[in-house]
């Protein structure tokens, strides 16, 4: 483990993060939206762990544990919003939910 | 004659006033015999109390009496009271005011006979009569204030009496407002009297004045000047006369009354009474005269070019007020209230005869729709001659010749040259017109089917006040010399002798001059005078002299179109639209901020990641 340069594993939390961002922002589907979101957080996850690491403290794994219950509260009320919109509108486009415009 | 003054003096008014108050609250259920009977009776018993006051005070020592009846407002030093104040100078105009007003009221029940709204014609009159009153009884400025500004208000309700049509509702509109004007400068000076010798009461003012005043004073000039301003709005002198012409709009009743007798006659009075402030303002004492000796030139070349008679008359009794300051400006204060007397007297007879012309011709009042009425309206026309002759000033028979020749003997006497000079060129003009003025009415061929058909008046109502007015106009109405000796200061004239004679000749010699004139231009170069108004020079001083110099469209093109290119500026409320932009701002942030409202969550997301990339931005680069 200790071979992994610590850049290594930020430039890859970083893509990472990158990467549910973009879903986030262009996906409509929901479920993707979510999926983006649990991505984003396990790349602020890995960031924890990598920097826990390479300074040899134990506070970055507590934190993991924290982003895990996080992302699990997460889930579960995405997951109750999503059933929600399917429920309301018969899709799972995010847009279609859009009557709180100005 | 035991009754006290406490009571007569107030009666005088009163009675007046419960004629207001009669026809006003009876309105619409009084008969218009009944209407007219307590309209001329509350004019008449006053002016029975007025003679018994009269004789009262004959019979006394002469010396001013006050009655103050309560307190008005009491505020600190400023403490005016509802006050009376009797002396020679407020018993002449109350015996003008109240004897004129009652034979023009009588008058008015024949003239006004069949009229609509006959109630509504006594309770204003009756008010103005009230106001009037007040306004030269009140013992303090601001009880004169009070019937000044009641007579104006009487004043604007009876030129627009007649209100259905437009054009008199404006004439009342710009009587009101022009004088208004004089208004402001005299409550002002009332003001600064006020702040600089602390009391408004007359007695008091003319004690104090010289204590508290050097001669020619810079206040005391400011005081005298605003008190000017306010006399000759009210007696239409330059340049605030433009007011007094479109005034006769109104019944004539109310024109002899208001617009010649009375009303106009207040300025006059304001400054007779105020004449210690004014002896101590020479400058300003002076400018008085001035004024005078202006106006009654341009009236009186005014009146050669009128068509109308009643213009005539009104342009007339600017010119003679004019006379009336001419005197007050040479110090002759005693001149003026006697020529005011015989002018309320002849004016009167003028007016009410022109009444009696015009209800008689089917309200015709045009001199070019008039002619050869003398055979039929007998009366009438001997009330026009009597009244014009007194108004020419015709030698020895007339009261306007004493009145007249005292004024420009004190002019004389007084060492003012110019003054004299435009009073004798103002007698000439005087004969003139009221030559014309007759000969056009009365003599030459009729010109209209209504003053073919002209029924004379019958009646003692009709007849009565034309006659007593006639006698007045006559020398015998000279004789009631007003009681001034003790109010009002000596005049330049007093114990001077020299010259007196040979001016009396030259004066009458002026006003025969121009009636000979007159009588050769108006009967004999009747087509030549014609042809001259109408071509050339003769038609241009025509229409500059029948428009009164112009001053109506000079006062129109400094004042009224300016104020009304301001009003259409700002109608549109530029300032609300500045004010507005803080508000059109908001909205436009508003609209903007509205748009990101998409509602979309996606977007939501987008800027809130472009926002906290661009707070990072700022932090890392900024640190």
């Amino acid at each position: 483990m200790s071979g992994v340069p610590m850049e290594h594993g930020l430039v890859l939390a970083a893509i990472l993060f990158a990467l549910g961002l973009a879903g986030l922002m262009f996906r409509r589907n929901m479920i993707f939206v979510l999926m983006s979101l649990e991505v984003m957080l396990n790349a602020a996850g890995l960031a924890f762990i990598v920097g826990g690491t390479a300074w040899q403290q134990p506070e970055g794994q507590a934190m993991f544990l924290l982003v895990i219950t996080l992302a699990a509260a997460e889930a579960s009320v995405g997951l109750a919003l999503l059933i929600q919109l399917n429920h309301r509108f018969k899709t799972l486009d995010l847009d279609a939910a859009s009557r709180m415009r100005g | 004659m035991g009754l006290p003054m406490t009571l007569l003096l107030p009666l005088t008014f009163l009675l007046p006033l419960a004629g207001t108050l009669i026809l006003s609250i009876s309105r619409g259920t009084l008969s218009e015999r009944a209407s007219a009977f307590v309209g001329v009776a509350s004019i008449g018993l006053s002016a029975l109390v007025t003679g018994l006051i009269f004789l009262q005070f004959l019979a006394g020592d002469g010396a001013p009496q006050t009655v103050t009846l309560w307190t008005w407002i009491a505020v600190g030093d400023f403490q005016p009271t509802i006050g009376l104040a009797l002396d020679g100078l407020s018993l002449t105009m109350l015996g003008v005011i109240t004897g004129v007003g009652f034979l023009i009221h009588l008058f008015a029940a024949w003239y006004m006979r069949g009229e609509e709204g006959i109630t509504r014609f006594y309770a204003f009159m009756n008010l103005f009569v009230f106001s009037m009153i007040l306004l030269v009884l009140g013992d303090n400025l601001l009880m004169l204030f009070l019937g000044w500004e009641g007579v104006g208000m009487c004043s604007y309700l009876l030129i627009g009496y007649y209100y259905q049509h437009s054009t008199n509702g404006w004439a009342a509109f710009k009587a009101f407002i022009v004088t208004r004007i004089g208004d402001v400068f005299l409550a002002i000076g009332m003001f600064l009297i006020f702040l600089e010798l602390g009391t408004l009461n007359i007695a008091e003012i003319l004690q104090r004045a010289p204590e508290v005043w050097a001669r020619g004073d810079t206040m005391v000039e400011l005081a005298a000047l605003l008190i000017l301003g306010g006399a000759m709005g009210k007696s239409a002198q330059l340049p605030l006369h433009t007011w007094l012409a479109d005034a006769m709009a109104g019944p004539t009743p109310v024109s002899a009354l208001i617009h010649a007798a009375t009303m106009v006659t207040a300025g006059v009075y304001l400054i007779a009474r105020m004449n210690g402030i004014f002896t101590l303002a020479p400058d300003v004492l002076y400018l008085v005269g001035v004024i005078g000796a202006l106006t009654l030139l341009m009236a009186g070349f005014a009146a050669l070019a009128q068509t109308d008679i009643k213009r005539v008359l009104a342009y007339s009794t600017m010119s003679q007020i004019g006379y009336m300051f001419l005197a007050l400006g040479v110090g002759a204060f005693d001149a003026a209230i006697f020529h005011l007397m015989t002018h309320a007297f002849f004016k009167a007879l003028l007016f009410l005869s022109a009444g009696a012309v015009i209800v008689s011709c089917h309200h015709e009042q045009d001199m070019s729709r008039l002619g050869g009425l003398w055979r039929r309206l007998p009366l009438a026309y001997a009330g026009f001659v009597i009244g014009g002759a007194a108004l020419a000033a015709l030698p020895l028979i007339t009261a306007g010749f004493y009145s007249k020749d005292e004024i420009l003997w004190q002019a004389l006497a007084s060492g003012n040259g110019g003054l004299l000079l435009a009073g004798l060129i103002g007698a000439f003009l005087t004969s003139l017109y009221t030559l014309r003025l007759i000969i056009g009415t009365f003599h030459g061929e009729t010109k209209s089917d209504n003053a073919r058909h002209a029924e004379a008046g019958r009646g003692l109502v009709h007849g009565l006040p034309l006659v007593v007015l006639a006698v007045l106009s006559t020398f015998l109405g000279a004789w009631l010399q007003p009681p001034l000796a003790d109010v009002l200061p000596a005049s330049p004239g007093e114990g001077v002798h020299a010259w007196h004679t040979a001016l009396e000749i030259i004066a009458s010699a002026t006003a025969l001059a121009g009636i000979a004139l007159g009588a050769w231009l108006f009967l004999r170069r009747r087509e030549w005078l014609a042809r001259l108004a109408g071509q050339g020079w003769g038609a241009r001083l025509w229409t500059l002299w029948n428009h009164a110099w112009g001053f109506d469209a000079f006062f129109d093109r400094l004042l009224v179109r300016p104020y009304r290119g301001l009003v259409r500026l700002l109608s549109g409320d530029p300032l609300d639209g500045l004010i507005g932009l803080s508000t059109r701002l908001a909205w436009l942030f508003n609209a903007g901020l509205t748009r990101t409202q998409t509602g979309k969550m996606r977007i939501y997301a987008t800027s809130m990641v472009f926002g906290a990339t661009l707070v990072l931005l700022v932090l890392v680069l900024g640190a």
